[in-house]
């Protein structure tokens, strides 16, 4: 059982005009098998608490902590908070040219565990996880996200959460720009690894289409870069038929 | 992201730069108009400030420019597969200068000074069952000239390659003469140790149906300055241009290609990739392609990248395509130069892979998809470990800087 933890958590993106704040003191406890969605209107800054989670060095944590089991994870290197069991299925994954996905897979899990996956049941783990996700077996050798399509670098995401079992893992607005089947697929895979691993998930959706797939435990409502109310799955449903004008004023709207 | 990128691939048809279309409007220093002569007298010694000299350290190439290359500064053996056949022959063998005259001080100086030429020859429909493995190794760094040649006849197939080791101070030709069908692969290999000097033009001549693989890599060497020309004579006739070069701290790598699209229904396509690391690492690609009047039905693409892993590298890259025809198939160029992409970066360290490993992974990757076209399994093997022995070299000094250049 593990538990990842954010308290009073500020971070700035770095702008041409300097550091703008995006995050104004998220709190948020997540432990193994809960799943969390965070739900908010476009620029409330969801999307910033994941890149934040995970690292990335355009935000700056100005205050606040997060930890993983006690660990301090804002004081660990991108490679060390992934290797410390969180994962970041990204919105927008980015191309690695002439680095194969078979390459890619055995080098990450190699990096995660500490030692290289055995060749024998290594391959058919890779291989039944993309069956199970419609991938085509040829995705092996083709470059990572090179030429892929939305849906199929969503479900490449997927394939990475079920093979690196993380602890934690951070759904970026996996559901975006997806069509159903793909959304059903993909959200197969979510609660294959949910089943399998006791992974926790923190689920950031702006649409409620995917809550019917993934059941969330809590709902987090995300407004001006903190949490403005929260509650249990009939939140979202409540949302599904109001939006988010109670929060922002009209204007905002779920579509 | 810090980086400098230029694609023209999406600005082909709109008339700038070095596109010219319709014929008649020959703009000012087109390669139609470029002197080319096997008379030392008519190209003079270069002061640094010609179109064709300017990115390079004249300074260093000075005993290459000089009439006397009579030193003795390198030796060429020759393994050749069972089917070629391999002479060395005096300088007024008449199937020497026949596949295009010098067009620069350093071709003009070596044409008239070699005294002795390799010629290696792949007789008619010999289908070569083995690479032939042409060494040119440098002893010493007087300046000297070498001359090799290599001839497919009709219908023949084979795979060539020049290494390139050593220290020496040389001015090469390589004259390539690809007959009516025949398919050869030059492989040209520069790994020289530090210290050596090297220019080299590589005058190319497609028949008809025939194709040319030519590729370049560039590892070693203080001056490296290669010039390959190809120059298709019929119809339908192919060739691809590949090049890889990694230049460290200090080192100069120039690389000045010439398509000359002379008659209808040919293919060229140009790649050429580099990565920089070091103080003072400069990089060169120059990519001219001209498509003549006459030349209906061409299709033609050249692409340069660039990957500069540290400060104080410098690429330059300037791709020209002129076109004298509107009745091509297709004609594009593209080129760009930047450092590492931090988004690719923070996938890769997000998924635990650390960061010098992550920025392995990226050059790998940049050389992989170019190296796996080259077809020769044993040329790619040794490149990829080549590849490999650079990282090692650089991972210290890998760091991410912005990229410095011209990228026209």
């Amino acid at each position: 059982m593990s538990t990842l933890e954010i308290r009073d958590l500020h971070v700035s993106v770095e702008t041409k005009e300097g550091a703008k704040p995006i995050l104004r003191g998220v709190d948020l406890t997540i432990n193994s098998g809960e799943t969390h969605a965070i739900m908010g209107p476009n620029g409330s800054g969801k999307s910033t608490l994941a890149s934040a989670l995970a690292g990335h060095p355009k935000y700056k944590v100005t205050s606040g902590t997060v930890t993983l089991d006690g660990e301090d994870v804002l004081a660990m290197t991108v490679d060390e908070r992934a290797r410390a069991g969180l994962f970041l299925a990204m919105q927008y994954p980015v191309e690695v040219p002439g680095v194969s996905v078979a390459n890619f897979l055995r080098t990450a899990k190699t990096a995660i565990t500490g030692q290289a996956p055995a060749l024998r049941t290594w391959g058919k783990e890779v291989k039944g996880a993309m069956e199970n996700l419609r991938i085509d077996a040829a995705f092996a050798e083709r470059s990572v996200n090179e030429g892929f399509s939305g849906g199929e670098k969503k479900r490449h995401e997927i394939l990475q959460l079920e093979l690196f079992k993380p602890h934690f893992a951070i759904l970026d607005e996996t559901d975006s720009g997806l069509d159903v089947d793909a959304l059903r697929v993909v959200s197969e895979g979510v609660n294959r690894a949910k089943e399998n691993t006791d992974v926790g998930v923190l689920l950031i959706t702006h649409y409620t289409r995917i809550l019917r797939y993934i059941k969330p435990d809590f709902v987090h409502v995300f407004v001006d870069g903190k949490i403005a109310e929260e509650g249990g799955p009939e939140l979202a449903e409540r949302l599904e038929n109001e939006g988010y004008d109670r929060y922002v004023g009209t204007g905002a709207t779920m579509a | 992201m810090a980086s400098i990128t230029t694609d023209h691939s999406r600005a082909v048809a709109d008339g700038a730069h070095s596109h010219a279309f319709g014929a008649g409007s020959v703009p000012q220093g087109s390669r139609a108009e470029r002197l080319t002569s096997f008379d030392l007298a008519d190209i003079p010694v270069p002061t640094g400030r010609e179109e064709e000299w300017r990115f390079s350290p004249v300074a260093r190439l000075q005993p290459l420019f000089d009439a006397d290359l009579s030193g003795a500064g390198v030796t060429v053996t020759v393994i050749p597969a069972p089917e070629v056949k391999v002479e060395t022959v005096a300088r007024d063998d008449a199937r020497l200068g026949t596949a295009g005259k010098p067009g620069d001080r350093t071709a003009v100086s070596a044409w008239n000074a070699f005294e002795q030429a390799t010629v290696v020859t792949i007789p008619v429909e010999a289908v070569a069952t083995d690479v032939t493995s042409v060494r040119i190794d440098g002893v010493s760094s007087e300046a000297t000239a070498a001359h090799v040649l290599v001839r497919a006849e009709r219908h023949s197939q084979a795979v060539v390659v020049l290494d390139h080791a050593g220290v020496a101070t040389v001015s090469e030709t390589v004259e390539i003469v690809v007959e009516d069908g025949a398919h050869l692969t030059v492989v040209t290999v520069q790994d020289w140790s530090e210290g050596a000097v090297h220019a080299a033009s590589h005058r190319a001549r497609i028949g008809r149906d025939a194709k040319l693989k030519h590729v370049v890599v560039t590892f070693g060497g203080d001056v490296v300055r290669i010039t390959p020309d190809a120059e298709f004579t019929a119809e339908g006739g192919e060739v691809e241009m590949v090049g890889l070069y990694f230049a460290d701290a200090h080192q100069h790598q120039e690389h000045r290609l010439f398509v000359d699209h002379a008659v209808p229904s040919c293919r060229s396509r140009v790649t050429y990739k580099g990565a920089l690391q070091g103080q003072g690492a400069h990089t060169v690609w120059v990519g001219d392609v001209l498509i003549r009047a006459n030349a209906e039905g061409t299709d033609t693409y050249e692409l340069n990248r660039n990957l500069v892993l540290s400060d104080g590298a410098r690429a330059d890259s300037v791709p020209n395509l002129e076109i004298q025809t509107g009745e091509i198939e297709g004609a594009g160029h593209a080129s760009a130069t930047g450092r590492f992409d931090d988004e690719q970066l923070f996938y890769l360290q997000s998924r635990g892979i650390a960061e010098t490993e992550a920025r392995r992974l990226v050059v790998r990757g940049f050389f992989a998809e170019l190296i796996h076209e080259i077809g020769v399994a044993s040329v790619e093997e040794r490149l990829l470990a080549s590849i490999e022995a650079e990282l090692e070299k650089s991972m210290g000094v890998i760091t991410g800087a912005p990229a410095l250049g011209t990228v026209a």
